[in-house]
């Protein structure tokens, strides 16, 4: 009885979908043969209801008088759609009209930059951390041993919300929030946006994203630095790409340096991308200046670190060769469905 | 920095490599080089021209006819309306057929019937300066015919140098060959100037107030100025300088003003060290006394503009009155002229911080206040100061009045700095031995001696005021080593205490649904103006955007329009981002949302005609996916449009509410005067969601059922008004545990059942995870089902 049943429910629910994935009145035709025909396993089902112990007969043939009836219905009104839609000239016969289409989706052009350096630097321990965007004055300059009489802050013109509150000029702050609230060994990466006080033009953006890594422990060093950019850079611009790192200054690393990848669109002859030098450069980086970790009360004989910073839009705009940084900002649909395969 | 090639090497005879890889090895080992520059560039071709003879235009007043030496064959006739041209006079000169750097091609022509052969040139037309009023006249000895390019010096590479904010030493070109030259400071030497003469300068040290030929100086703000040296020349003949000094500065992009003025420069960009002559006439007592500024006192700049000053400024001022802005800019009253006889040196170091925040009050940078702020070097004075007398004397004549007076307060300490060398290699992760680092350190003036232990001492040289610390000592090894020289090694490390930021991945999950649901990412100015923003800023880029948005929705819209004006109807975005809103203090609070804007159609233009338009079913689903990923365990609700749609300013609102959270986004359609839309346009949808970091409940998974289940249709003839959420409300309360799904199928409105009412029909999936139901248990659960509505909703059974 169980087998009779089971078998009964099986051909209900296959029958069903057979009958509504036929797409035109043959396919319909080849169905209804299938489940309702003469030879159909239905109907030697029905013929065997005979066969089964007395009591079992009835509900058994109730069971599947009604299988069949509704597989009836459904046939009919399938047959009905289908005529319909023969009606209106819409028949699903030409193979060659395009499918049912849907909107694809796309990522920012930033975003796909981000996602995939994110990745990379995962493979090499990496998390993501994240901090504010209206930071105070200590985290954004002091912290990072940058005391704000120092020239160099002439050069990241700053936007203020209150005397002792900025917009974040760059994502390195959260190294400091980072290293106050967990003990080494610290990896981490951090997307986020930034602002600068430049007015929009083809190469500058008020708010921008950047993002920065950060990686202390025992025995750091320089070597290490160098090794886990320059795996990074394989990983990404590719293996026949090369790094150099030449001296640079930044008040919270030292030694800083300033990466620069070999061009890739020119492999290092000089082109428009790489304004004829054949170089691209990509990050500020370095060893994290020990003051940084004394001002987040980490023991600065003990830890050493490096740290980086990459303006991300930068990449983007290098990698899809886009011209003018306002395109990224604009919105304009015609561009970002661009990077729907991306 | 501008550097000039030559000068380094005049410099530093010991630099053999060519510009190119000169200024490769600068970028490789100290600071960038932007920019390799050959100054003779479109010069080639030009030459000498020695004017012989000046005549009238018979037709023009304004015109002279010259003829030129130019080297070869007869002198060629030019004609000209430069007025200052001069009878034996040498100037560059360009013939017909011949082009200026410019490209401009010069033709023969006639002037008023007049044939003019060539052209003599201006700064301007050569690209060496700026003056384009007359004709460039070479000062000294030349011989007609030669090149252009040899006379002025600019047989000469530009390297220009983006010095970093921690190497002021090399903001001259004797600490930039000092950097470069293989053998360091033991390399270099100061070359003599064509025709040099010598002074013999007597230096008296005093702490406080001293003379120099009578000229009392005194500094009343030692910390603002720890030094200040003067001197007096008597008898100078200001004018032009000779061709080798304006040519020099030329080549470094200065333009020449006068041969005092010229030497100042000069020094400056040989020594780094910011000098400046006063008109000694002009100075009151005669005396120079070094001060704060007082209040109400002003001064009228080199520049011409008067500037009020602040007691936080530093100020030169004679016997009564400032005449100068202490390492900013002289005061016009005091300016060296034609006209001035004796001259007034002033050398000194002034404090960067207070020159610095002089520059920022006034906002003023010049060469000088730039060196200032970076830190010079205070020793490295007395032999500037010699440097310029002398200079001062070759090219303008005149005689070193009495000693050199030298106000030394408080004589700068040499620092010590100590080095371990296994510090030096646990930083730099390689092996490099003392010998390595004296080899870095030496050459550039730092002193090593043996420390205590294995450290060494470090004596840093008094130009190098960024080097304070040991790390400061290993960077200058690792850079000097060369950081291509480490190795590109990996190396193992442990993994991070830090745990991922959950609203980083939250962001990202939404982030994904919203690209599979069709959607663009947009990145918006998180600038408003004010009405669209609760927080301001302090100093905005403009009125227009003074303010953090508090919401991402407003933004998109206004990119909505943007692509309406670009003839795009269907659009859809989204962006995850911070909105800002007020918390009372200058802080504000961050608000992590997605917010999406969307109209035109669903689909894209399909023959099957599924492509109508966004409807509010889609915007119900879009909200209802976004929210069950960046607001777990949030509902979506529908709202009495009347009462809450003004306050939303959203027709057809939804809101997203959170059991203990309360509300955290809402949807809608835009209202049609909400934005600037094009009569083509379709509704423009939008919704804005908070994003809630929250880790969902492990999930566990359910049996997949063994037995039957039974499905039921409920077509219900529904009085309007009565919602069919409540409808399902009550199917669920009455119906027994086995109801497994309950689905609205149709739903129809007309002539077919009463007025007032509209159509529901449900179909309800009923299951037992244990046993077969039977049609009779069924039968009585729908009829229990169909009186509640009954009684409750006055809701009855289609056609009963």
């Amino acid at each position: 009885m169980e087998d009779f049943l089971s078998t009964l429910r099986e051909l209900e629910e296959t029958g069903s979908a057979a009958i509504r994935g036929a797409g035109d009145p043959a396919e319909l035709e080849q169905v209804r043969v299938e489940y309702l025909g003469r030879k159909a396993r239905l109907t030697l089902l029905l013929r065997s209801v005979g066969e089964l112990p007395p009591e079992r007969r009835r509900p058994a043939g109730a069971e599947a008088n009604r299988v069949k009836k509704r597989l009836l219905e459904l046939l009919e009104a399938r047959a009905a759609e289908l005529a319909a839609a023969v009606a209106e000239g819409r028949a699903e016969s030409d193979a060659t009209l395009p499918g049912r289409e849907r909107w694809r989706g796309a990522r920012h052009p930033c975003t796909l930059v981000t996602d995939e350096i994110c990745e990379i630097f995962k493979e090499l321990g990496f998390v993501r951390a994240r901090g504010p965007e209206a930071e105070s004055v200590w985290y954004n300059f002091i912290a990072l041993n940058t005391p704000l009489d120092h020239p160099a802050v002439d050069e990241q013109d700053t936007f203020y919300l209150g005397s002792d509150v900025v917009l974040r000029t760059h994502t390195s702050p959260v190294q400091a929030r980072v290293m106050e609230k967990w003990p080494p060994p610290v990896r981490i990466l951090v997307p986020g946006v930034v602002y600068r006080r430049d007015p929009f033009d083809a190469s500058h953006a008020p708010a921008f994203e950047q993002i920065e890594g950060l990686a202390v422990d025992e025995g750091i060093s320089f070597v290490d630095f160098k090794a886990s950019i320059n795996y990074f850079v394989r990983r990404f611009f590719g293996e026949d790409v090369v790094t150099r790192f030449r001296p640079s200054f930044f008040p919270f690393t030292e030694p800083s340096a300033e990466v620069d990848v070999s061009c890739t669109i020119c492999h290092g002859k000089g082109c428009s991308a790489c304004k004829g030098t054949g170089w691209i450069e990509i990050m500020g980086a370095g060893m994290v200046d020990p003051a940084v970790f004394d001002n987040v009360g980490y023991d600065s004989e003990r830890y050493t670190g490096f740290a980086f910073g990459m303006g991300v839009g930068r990449i983007a705009m290098q990698r899809y060769r886009i011209p003018d940084i306002r395109l990224l900002y604009e919105s304009d649909v015609r561009f970002l469905a661009q990077f729907e395969r991306a | 920095m501008d550097v000039s090639y030559r000068w380094l090497k005049e410099l530093a005879p010991t630099i053999a490599e060519p510009a190119a890889a000169l200024a490769e090895r600068i970028t490789y080992t100290a600071v960038p080089v932007d920019e390799v520059i050959w100054l003779g560039e479109g010069l080639k071709e030009l030459v000498v021209g020695r004017v012989e003879s000046i005549a009238k235009h018979p037709q023009a007043d304004r015109l002279v006819i010259c003829q030129v030496h130019i080297g070869r064959g007869e002198p060629v006739q030019v004609v000209t309306g430069a007025p200052l041209v001069v009878e034996g006079g040498y100037y560059p000169f360009v013939g017909a057929g011949q082009a200026l750097p410019d490209g401009q091609v010069i033709k023969r022509v006639k002037l008023r019937g007049e044939q003019s052969e060539g052209m003599l040139c201006s700064e301007r037309e050569l690209g060496v300066g700026r003056d384009a009023a007359g004709i460039m006249q070479l000062m000294g000895e030349f011989t007609p015919g030669q090149p252009v390019i040899e006379a002025i010096g600019f047989d000469d590479y530009r390297l220009v140098l983006d010095v970093t904010a921690n190497r002021p030493d090399l903001l001259g070109h004797w600490g930039i060959a000092r950097e470069v030259a293989p053998g360091g400071e033991t390399d270099l030497q100061l070359p003599e100037f064509p025709g040099h003469r010598r002074a013999e300068c007597t230096i008296e040290t005093v702490p406080e107030e001293g003379g120099a030929a009578g000229v009392r100086v005194r500094i009343e703000d030692p910390e603002g100025c720890p030094r200040y040296m003067g001197a007096v020349i008597r008898g100078v003949t200001v004018g032009p300088s000779p061709e080798w000094l304006a040519s020099r500065l030329r080549a470094v992009g200065l333009q020449p003003i006068n041969n005092v003025v010229d030497a100042t420069n000069y020094v400056l960009y040989e020594l780094n060290q910011p000098l400046h002559a006063f008109d000694l006439a002009k100075l009151g007592g005669p005396a120079v006394v070094i001060r704060r500024a007082k209040v109400g006192e002003w001064l009228r700049t080199l520049d011409g503009k008067d500037r009020d000053l602040d007691p936080e400024m530093l100020v030169i001022a004679d016997a009564e009155v400032p005449s100068a802005m202490a390492g900013l800019m002289g005061g016009e009253a005091s300016e060296v002229t034609e006209d001035t006889r004796d001259v007034f040196l002033e050398c000194a170091y002034f404090d960067p911080k207070r020159i610095r925040r002089g520059a920022q009050l006034l906002g003023l940078d010049t060469d000088a206040s730039y060196r200032f702020q970076r830190g010079i070097d205070q020793a490295g004075l007395p032999r500037a100061l010699q440097r310029v007398i002398e200079l001062i004397l070759t090219v303008a004549g005149g005689e070193l009045d009495g000693k050199v007076v030298d106000v030394y307060p408080r004589p700068a300490q040499t620092r010590t700095v100590a080095v371990r060398p296994s510090r030096v290699s646990h930083l730099l992760g390689v092996q490099l031995n003392e010998e390595t680092i004296r080899g870095c350190l030496e050459p550039i003036g730092f002193e090593l001696s043996e420390g205590e232990g294995e450290r060494l001492s470090v004596e840093v040289p008094t130009w190098r005021p960024d080097v304070e610390r040991e790390v400061d000592l290993i960077e200058e090894v690792a850079r000097r080593h060369g950081y291509g020289r480490f190795p590109d090694q990996m190396r193992t490390f442990r993994p991070t205490t830090v745990p991922e930021d959950e609203y980083v991945a939250i962001a990202e999950r939404v982030r994904d649904v919203m690209v599979s649901l069709g959607f663009l990412e947009a990145k918006t100015s998180p600038f408003a103006p004010g009405g669209e923003g609760e927080v301001s800023l302090l100093n905005p880029l403009s009125e227009r955007e003074d303010h953090l948005r508090s919401d991402l929705l407003t933004g998109l819209v206004h990119r909505v329009e943007h692509n309406f004006a670009r003839g795009q109807r269907d659009v859809r975005l989204f962006e995850i981002g911070t909105a800002f809103r007020s918390a009372g203090g200058p802080a504000p609070e961050e608000h992590i949302r997605v917010a999406a804007v969307w109209t035109g159609r669903r689909a894209p233009l399909h023959w099957s005609g599924q492509d109508a338009d966004w409807d509010f079913w889609d915007l119900k689903w879009i909200l209802a996916s976004v929210a069950n990923v960046a607001a777990l365990g949030s509902e979506v609700q529908s709202l009495d449009p009347v009462e809450e749609a003004a306050r939303l300013n959203f027709e057809e609102p939804l809101l997203v509410l959170s059991p203990d959270r309360g509300r955290l986004g809402w949807a809608g359609r835009l209202p049609a005067g909400g934005l600037e839309a094009p009569r083509w346009a379709g509704p423009v949808w939008g919704l804005e969601l908070e994003i809630l970091p929250a880790r969902p409940q492990p999930l566990a998974y359910q049996p997949l059922p063994v037995y039957p289940g039974v499905e039921r249709d409920l077509a219900l003839v529904v009085p309007k008004g009565t919602a069919a959420a409540e409808v399902g409300a009550v199917i669920r309360e009455v119906s027994p545990e086995h109801l497994e799904s309950l689905s609205v199928f149709d739903v129809y409105e007309g002539e077919k059942i009463p007025e007032g009412t509209r159509s529901i029909a449900w179909r309800l999936r009923f299951r037992s995870p244990d046993r077969t139901l039977t049609d009779e248990e069924i039968d009585v659960a729908m009829s229990r089902i169909v009186s509640a509505l009954e009684e409750r909703l006055n809701v009855g059974l289609r056609g009963a």
